[in-house]
């Protein structure tokens, strides 16, 4: 009989191990699942964990693209888990991604075609502002309502995605398009687009982005009086009201902030990778960011390990659809496993593992 | 009779066609959540039932199979979560959404070789002398045998909360997980079981989607009916009747926003389109707004139950 | 007198302590039988083994001469043991019909089982009305709702832990006549208490642990309560003294003060006026449930008041969040050490900065200075003898006096004009508790006035200048606290009222 012991306190060790374990595990459970589909699990597993990376012939198109799938995921991540780790659950990042690219892009297209070296960052602050007012639905109507905000969060992505398809039909479509759906190509309208930074790494400015808001996390989480308000929250709510913290202002900030940063994730990848906003254009990242918190244990650091694994996940899974016709479903499931797995070992953190010889009472 | 295009006949008997998934689903979860867990995961089990359903329809050409295949398909999703949080003690909002993830995946990847197939239909069962009441009988009694099953439902978890023995422990487990277990009752037990039947339930209504109300299967195809129906839960305040009329609300809703698209309403499709999500969220506020303090909510809702 | 119960040997190990090591003791038929000894003696994990919540390592039990080894509670209650709890599993939202009937084998129906509810409560003097919602019944009454549960079954062993922390001198009174009216008709009873004299008025016989062992027996009518105690607490304690000093400046004065909590089984404020000066310890006694934490909780700053309600150092404080009375010099304690007064899986470093730095000095411009906060951490260890490895470990990895140590100590060092606690002592053992007390003292002794919420009445007259009592959300008028006769105290605790009810 296996039982579980609480401990007296958090172990450290387990808290960096459980990470590296389920990914393991992940993919020994996902070769299986391979295998199951008829597919050689070995030669699977490399092509989505390794070809991408160092094989000859993709390394030189898939590395790029690494960093490009990573921003986005880190971005969105690192709002993401602010909240979390307060207890407050904003799983609408995906709306706040399309708002924000939508909002960025209207501004831009509104100026066109004029061309001045401040329109592109006039649109950067238009994609965040855009986010983090989307974001504020939920949060002002938990603060004044006590709305649950899972729930606001989550039904808005569903009314985003419809204002996307009404822009991408309607207001933003592109006049010069002979009637297809779709705005005009930002990314090749020079004051608007968001290029690759240095050439053949795929780094534009929602990478750099990506990584100021991990180094901005960090500080904040370790450093600053808020960062020290989320925590406290998250471990106990009333504790943190008997140390002042003034919890409708923690709500604003953390779905203002995670709001903000989906927004501006959406607006590099309108203007960028993507180049135009279309019915398609939320493509998920805005829930597998959700993973990605996760997976990073809610720290900034670890948001970024996880964010490029997750990007590779779904670089090698385009692979692996291409080569060994893996259907793309198939890398869903792998990663929805992968969360699973690491919240279940999760409870190695905080208990230990005993064997029992006689039955429990 | 007909108002511009649109006859209420065949509006009201639709409406009941639309609220059955969300009715089913949403009195899954209540009874889950009376046992003091919640689980997010409802979008994720409804597309495994729907998917589930739907292929053990095509195959065996029974649909009642196909159902059949959906509440164990629902189930079985949902014991993962039991498993999570009931056994490694996770945190179940965390629980839930990586359920809908997974669910999500599982399904696009099962349904891949189903696109575009259609799935053998579930005969209407025409309640005899009742169904020739003008009006009232083509919109209530001539709907097949999910319908009535789901209405049934309504009552029988009313029933069951509020006269047995075994639905009194469901309870005092939900408002008080150390007491139940400091008297003897198995609180791990008792959620497994909660867990188990939301997840058959959203199975259910799932396979109600993709076999009945579409019928055929595609990608996402519940559209997030399931976190309706979570939303529909905190409306009915975890009362099986409230339920039933939260449901038939929103089915009402949708329905009617589909109706005025193929009207050719002078409406933004999009518009329509969103309303039933922009309704959830104006029933929320409502609902949260109007209780000061006090909610009709279990007390051991997503805590975390763990002896010694 | 026949044997009912005997227990040889029993031991039960969790992983670090012995909980329970070679216990053995007997019960006779209708004999009343004390088990005496401090938190953290064994007291619980004995009577979980007697009532199958928990399985002995080693060792068996008896009952009726027969072997008896309940596989869990219902097995425990079908072979007539019944237990009433000291935390009570009680479900708020269900009624008290319902609540009795999750504590039955087999219930009868729900109209026949409100009959004999009714029925037994006036038997036995305690009156319930079985349809109340049991979120809304006082702590006294809650405790005849698991006492019915228990009776409806016709138990041949009742055990009671701590029956008596919950209730008035009155009330205990009329449960003391319930349980020797028991006594008469055969039952026997196992009374857990660490409250020497009740044991000494009602109970035949008495067993004392200490660190999980017996360490003694004895018949409680002719052993003397010091005994009993140095048998309990295995050594002599220091008794905290007190300088009385001259009552100093006013600080705190609360007036006319109404407050409706927002959880709607909290209890209402009605009315509360207080006075607090320089040097000054106020006692305010009452039983559980009667507006204590709703009390700390104005004081505190994490609930508001009307203006004017609350004045500290001659300034409105009414509007004034936590940290803003921090800043001005007014501190609290609340009584739920983890998870209120400190953050579990937090570092003792940590919950440091959670009331200190705004005293301490210990942000700059809203930067933490974790070096400082840590030093700070390492004088409260320090200072107040806190037992642990060091300031990087989780509160919750201390017992429960050394955190309540930590706790105290982290606002007591921050100097305080004015310090409100609640339960100061609750759940510490002796030494740990008379060192809270001394410093509690030493702070009034140094000009602070004190505020000092309990329901240890022996904790309150030895410490308080004044006394007051809080019954159903109203306090009393504070009163000197020297002279007090335990019946004055009991009216004051609202004895008065229940005892109409009973009757």
């Amino acid at each position: 009989m296996i039982t579980f012991v609480k401990r007296p306190q958090p172990s450290k060790f387990w808290t960096i191990a459980t990470p590296v374990l389920a990914v393991i595990l992940t993919m020994i459970l996902g070769g299986l699942l391979f295998a199951a589909m008829g597919k050689d699990p070995v030669v699977a597993i490399r092509t989505i964990f390794w070809d991408p990376l160092f094989n000859d012939q993709f390394a030189a198109y898939s590395r790029p693209q690494l960093l490009v799938k990573a921003a986005p995921l880190i971005l969105i991540a690192i709002g993401l888990s602010l909240g979390f780790k307060a207890g407050i659950w904003n799983i609408g990042a995906e709306g706040q991604y399309i708002i924000g690219a939508l909002t960025g892009a209207s501004v831009g297209l509104a100026l066109y075609p004029l061309d001045a070296w401040w329109i592109f960052p006039l649109m950067v602050i238009a994609g965040a502002l855009g986010g983090f007012l989307w974001a504020m639905i939920p949060a002002i109507l938990k603060t004044r309502f006590n709305t649950n905000e899972i729930l606001v969060s989550l039904m808005l992505v569903y009314v985003a995605e419809q204002i996307l398809a009404s822009a991408a039909l309607g207001f933003l479509r592109n006049p010069e398009g002979n009637g297809f759906p779709g705005s005009r190509n930002l990314s090749q309208i020079p004051a608007m687009s968001n290029p690759e930074l240095i050439s053949g790494t795929g780094a534009h400015w929602g990478v750099v982005a990506a990584f100021a808001a991990v180094v901005a996390a960090y500080v904040l989480i370790n450093k600053h009086m808020l960062g020290f308000q989320i925590r406290l929250t998250g471990e106990s709510p009333r504790a943190a009201r008997f140390a002042g913290v003034k919890d409708r202002l923690l709500v604003v900030f953390c779905l203002g902030t995670a709001g903000a940063l989906a927004g501006l994730a959406g607006l590099f990848e309108v203007t960028g990778p993507a180049g135009q906003i279309s019915i398609d254009f939320g493509a998920g990242y805005g829930f597998t960011a959700i993973i990605v918190a996760f997976l990073g244990r809610l720290h900034p650091v670890g948001i970024l390990l996880a964010g490029l694994l997750l990007a590779l996940t779904f670089i090698g899974g385009e692979l692996a659809q291409f080569m060994l016709g893996l259907p793309s479903a198939a890398i869903q499931v792998f990663q929805g496993m992968l969360l699973m797995i690491l919240l279940a070992m999760d409870i190695l953190v905080n208990y230990r593992v005993m064997i029992v010889n006689k039955e429990a009472a | 009779m007909d108002f511009g295009g649109i006859n209420p006949v065949i509006l009201l008997a639709s409406l009941m066609v639309a609220s059955t998934p969300i009715l089913l689903a949403a009195l899954g979860e209540m009874v889950t959540e009376k046992s003091g867990v919640l689980n997010l995961g409802v979008e994720g089990m409804m597309i495994t039932g729907a998917v589930c359903g739907f292929i053990a329809a095509v195959e065996t050409g029974s649909p009642t199979l196909g159902f059949v295949a959906a509440a164990i398909g629902g189930m079985a999703l949902s014991m993962l979560f039991g498993l999570l949080t009931q056994v490694f003690l996770t945190t179940q909002v965390p629980a839930g959404l990586a359920l809908t993830l997974m669910g999500t995946g599982l399904a696009s990847l099962l349904g891949q070789n189903y696109v575009g197939i259609k799935p053998p239909s579930l005969p209407d069962l025409h309640v005899p002398l009742l169904q020739d009441i003008p009006f009232i009988g083509p919109v209530v009694f001539q709907h097949d045998a999910v319908v009535y099953l789901s209405l049934f439902a309504v009552v029988a978890v009313w029933a069951f909360l509020k006269y047995t023995r075994a639905g009194l422990v469901l309870r005092a487990v939900g408002e008080n997980h150390a007491a139940a277990h400091a008297l003897g009752y198995k609180v791990k037990l008792v959620r497994f079981a909660a867990i188990g039947f939301g997840g058959a339930m959203a199975g259910l209504g799932g396979a109600y989607i993709s076999l009945v109300r579409v019928p055929q299967w595609t990608d996402g195809i519940t559209a997030g009916i399931g976190w309706i129906a979570l939303a529909i839960v905190v409306f009915a305040s975890w009362r099986a009747g409230r339920v039933l009329i939260g449901a038939y609300l929103f089915g009402g809703i949708t329905v009617l926003q589909l109706n005025l698209q193929a009207a050719g309403a002078k409406v933004p499709v999009e518009l329509l389109s969103m309303s039933p999500f922009l309704a959830t969220i104006v029933v929320l506020v409502v609902i949260s707004a109007r209780r000061h303090g006090g909610t009709n909510a279990p007390a051991m809702l997503g805590r975390i139950f763990h002896t010694s | 007198m026949t044997e009912l119960l005997k227990v040889v040997g029993l031991t039960r190990e969790y992983p670090g302590v012995r909980a329970n090591d070679d216990v053995s003791f007997s019960i006779g038929t209708g004999e009343v039988h004390a088990l005496l000894g401090e938190n953290g003696a064994g007291k619980s994990t004995l009577v979980k083994m007697i009532y199958g919540l928990e399985k002995p390592d080693a060792g068996f039990m008896k009952l009726r001469g027969g072997s008896y080894t309940p596989a869990n509670p219902q097995a425990a209650r079908a072979a007539g043991v019944a237990m009433v709890f000291q935390h009570f599993s009680l479900f708020e939202a269900l009624n008290v019909a319902e609540n009795v009937a999750l504590g039955m084998e087999n219930p009868p129906k729900m109209r026949e089982l409100a009959a004999s509810i009714r029925q037994v409560s006036e038997n036995y003097g305690l009156p319930l009305d079985p349809d109340r919602i049991v979120g809304d019944l006082s702590a006294g009454e809650r405790q005849r709702v698991e006492i019915i549960r228990c009776l409806l079954q016709d138990p041949k062993l009742l055990i009671m832990d701590e029956p008596t922390s919950v209730l008035t001198p009155q009330e205990v009174e009329i449960l003391f006549k319930t349980l020797r009216k028991l006594q008469s008709e055969g039952t026997s009873i196992l009374y857990i208490s660490h409250k020497l004299e009740e044991i000494r008025a009602l109970c035949d016989e008495a067993t004392i642990l200490r660190l999980g062992k017996v360490v003694g027996e004895c018949d409680p009518k002719t052993t003397t309560a010091r005994d009993m105690a140095e048998m309990m607490v295995g050594q002599t304690l220091h008794v905290p003294s007190r300088e009385s000093s001259e009552a100093g400046e006013m600080l705190l004065e609360v007036k006319d003060l109404d407050f409706a909590p927002a959880n709607p089984f909290g209890t209402r404020l009605k009315n509360v006026s207080l006075k607090l000066r320089a040097g000054e310890i106020l006692g305010i006694g009452g039983v559980a449930g009667n507006g204590q934490d709703e009390l700390l909780s104005v004081l505190s700053g994490e609930a508001r008041t009307d203006k004017g309600a609350i004045t500290f150092d001659g300034q409105d404080v009414s509007a004034l969040g936590p940290n803003a009375r921090r800043r001005i010099g007014l501190l609290t304690a609340p009584e739920e050490r983890l998870g209120h007064a400190a953050a579990p899986n937090m570092s003792l470093t940590e919950n440091a900065a959670l009331t200190a730095t705004i005293r301490k000095k210990l942000s700059k411009n809203n930067f933490l200075n974790w070096k400082k906060t840590e030093s700070f951490a390492r004088e409260v260890i320090k200072a107040f003898d806190v037992r642990t490895p060091g300031p990087a470990s989780a509160a919750r990895s201390l017992s429960g006096g050394n955190l309540q140590k930590f706790v105290i100590g982290r606002e007591v060092l921050q100097d305080p004009k004015v310090f409100v606690v609640n339960q100061p002592t609750w759940g510490v053992d002796a030494s740990a508790a008379a060192d809270i007390r001394q410093a509690l003292l030493d702070l009034a002794a140094g000009g602070a006035g004190v505020i000092v919420i309990s329901q240890d009445l022996d904790e309150l007259m030895e410490i308080s200048d004044h006394f007051a009592a809080l019954n159903e959300g109203t306090l009393t008028a504070p009163r000197k606290a020297k002279g007090l006769t335990v019946d004055e105290i009991g009216l004051m605790m609202g004895g008065a009222h229940d005892l109409e009810a009973a009757q």
